[in-house]
Formats: structure tokens, sequence, C-alpha cells
């Protein structure tokens, strides 16, 4: 590859791998948001997809994951969700709760569990 | 009921929503997450700087981490376009849904051009839980001092992440890459206080990993289209019958 090229060639991919097929989706958002007011049908019924979307890759990402969490076993991974879950509702839904047990659960199985 | 906060200029709703961020979980959330993402643009060989530039024209963990990793196995161009594109489809319903709360009878498109390229899962949900509490004309400087915040969080720690990289424990970067899944599961549940919003929730949970091994393809987008009209119209049939 001709040296220039090499040189910005991260940013190239940045511009079109990276924001433009990212960014498309927010500029749709908003030209299709720029005649609905907030009480209406669409707009409640897009919240229900987005909350439905973001579910499909919260168990995307625990159940089928990559790169070093994919190296903690999955009944590991599944099981530090619920603790985390569990310390969320019991310790007055607090979500930061939730969080550092979730994740202390995954740090210790992945210790017990990895040679 | 939605916590309220009168705010004098926009200045202030700006403030507002710098100290709103600073208290939210997702503060130290993004800077797990981005300690992480510094890691992995470390290990595949780009700069900080291009990592900082990323961070801010794409502002999407996902997106970036499929990018990084895009880059650094040398994939298809066309292959990684539609892999970040498919990631992104949820800040179409978010941009949907939040928008309109942002505009007033004198809003102007170009004063939503930034909401909008700020839309993303953390800003979404503080967003959706204080925004009903707030002036309209004051709503958009609050998003804006919220996001702002997250995001240099996220450039920040981006740095940090990235010379921490060579000492990170596997066990350490798996947990920072656990931290996405898991901040979004329990704040999305934090913030479900309509029954929709948790018939969304888990409708999604139990979908994706069916659709998956029903070998669907397109898999997150059916999970939002089939999950979210489900909880919809879930939600209107109850409506229409009390």
């Amino acid at each position: 590859m001709n040296p220039v090229i090499a040189e910005f060639w991260p940013y190239l991919m940045l511009v079109i791998v990276g924001y433009l097929p990212n960014e498309v989706w927010r500029v749709l958002g908003l030209v299709l948001a720029r005649g609905l007011n907030e009480d209406s049908e669409i707009v409640m019924w897009s919240r229900a997809v987005a909350t439905a979307i973001l579910a499909g890759v919260i168990a995307k990402l625990i159940l089928f994951s990559s790169g070093a969490l994919d190296t903690i076993p999955i009944w590991v991974r599944v099981a530090a969700t619920l603790c985390g879950f569990l310390g969320f509702l019991l310790i007055k839904r607090s979500a930061l709760a939730g969080v550092v047990i979730g994740l202390s659960t995954l740090v210790l199985g992945g210790y017990l569990t990895t040679p | 009921m939605p916590v309220s906060a009168t705010y004098d200029s926009s200045s202030a709703a700006f403030l507002g929503g710098v100290r709103r961020a600073v208290r939210s979980v997702f503060f130290p959330v993004m800077m797990g997450t981005y300690i992480g993402i510094g890691a992995l643009a470390h290990d595949f060989g780009l700069t900080p700087w291009w990592l900082a530039l990323s961070t801010i024209v794409v502002w999407a963990a996902p997106a970036q981490v499929i990018l990084i990793t895009a880059i650094g196995l040398g994939s298809s161009m066309i292959e990684a376009a539609i892999a970040v594109s498919l990631s992104a489809i949820r800040l179409f319903p978010m941009a949907v849904s939040l928008l309109p709360l942002l505009r007033g009878p004198g809003t102007r498109v170009r004063h939503l051009l930034l909401p909008a390229h700020f839309t993303s899962v953390s800003m979404w949900m503080e967003s959706l839980r204080y925004l009903p509490g707030i002036a309209q004309e004051r709503r958009i400087a609050f998003c804006n001092g919220l996001s702002v915040t997250f995001m240099s969080t996220a450039v920040t720690f981006g740095f940090i992440g990235f010379y921490l990289a060579a000492g990170l424990p596997t066990v350490f970067a798996a947990a920072l890459l656990f931290l996405t899944p898991l901040s979004f599961l329990i704040s999305t549940a934090s913030n479900a206080r309509m029954m929709m919003d948790r018939l969304a929730l888990v409708l999604g949970l139990v979908l994706l990993p069916l659709l998956v091994y029903l070998d669907v393809g397109l898999d997150l987008m059916w999970t939002g289209i089939i999950g979210g009209t489900l909880a919809y119209a879930i939600h209107r049939l109850r409506e229409a019958t009390r």
C-alpha cells in the first residue's frame, strides 16, 4: 500500500465503515421525528421497539460474547448477570450496587474457572 | 413520578445535565467500558488520537468495537460497514422516541442536530427519565450537558485504557466488556416503570436467543419489531379495556 494511503487508511475506515453506517440511523430518526408530537403513538411504539432491541443487544453480548469475555464460561456470565440483577432488586434498587455485584461475581467466577 | 427540576437559564440547565451525568450509573460504567475499548485499540495497532476521534464521531461503543476489530483483522470494508450498521439500528427508534420530547414551538431542526448525534443508550435512558420533569425550553441544554459529560469521560478513559493496555489481565479485560450488557440490563429495568417497557425488555431477552437458534437473519431487527410491537399492543389492549 502507498505509505500516504496507509497513514490515512484508519481514518478513511473510520468515516466510511464507522461514522456513515452508524450515523444514518440517527439522521433517519431526526427526519421521522420532525412531524411527531411527544404523546404520539409512533413515539410510544418506537420506545417499545428501542427497548426490545436493547434487550436483544444485552442478550447477544452476554450469550454470544466475543473477545476476552469469550474466555469466561457461559454459565459464569449468566450467573453473574443474575447476581447483579438480584443485587439491584435487593439493595434499594440501586443500579450501581447491581453493576458492582454482577462484575465482582464475573471476576470471581473467571478466576475460579480459568486455569 | 419523574423528579422535576426548574432551571432559570439554558446554562443552568446545561450544568444540571452535567450534574445528572456525574451521578448516573453510566458515569463509572463509561469509564470502565472505554478503558476496555482503549486497550482493544492499542492491541489492534491504532493510535489514541484515532480512538478519541472515533469516540466523538461514532459515539456508540458496540459499533466502535466492531470497527476496531475490523481494521485490526483487515476484514472487508463492506462486511464491516454492514455489521456496524446492523449494530446501530437501535439508534433509529431511540432518536424517534427522544427528539419529540426536545422539540418545542420555537425549536428549529438545527437545534436538534447535536442531540440527534448524541443519541446513545446512556443519554437516551437518562433523558427519558428526567426530561418529563424539565420545562420544554430547557430540555435541549440539559441533554447537551448530559451528553458532553458522558462523551468527555469516554474520550478521557479511552486514553487511559490505551496506555494501561499492556498490563491488563484477561479476566479484567473480560469484566470491562461485561460492563456494557450488565449496566444496560440493570438501567433498563430500573427505568422501566411502565408495564410496556418491562414487557419489551423481557420479550427482547427471550426473543433474541430464540431467533439466533432458529437462524433467522437480522435477528436484532426482528427482536425489536416483534418484541416491541407485542409489548406496545398489550399496553394498548390494557388501556382500552380499562
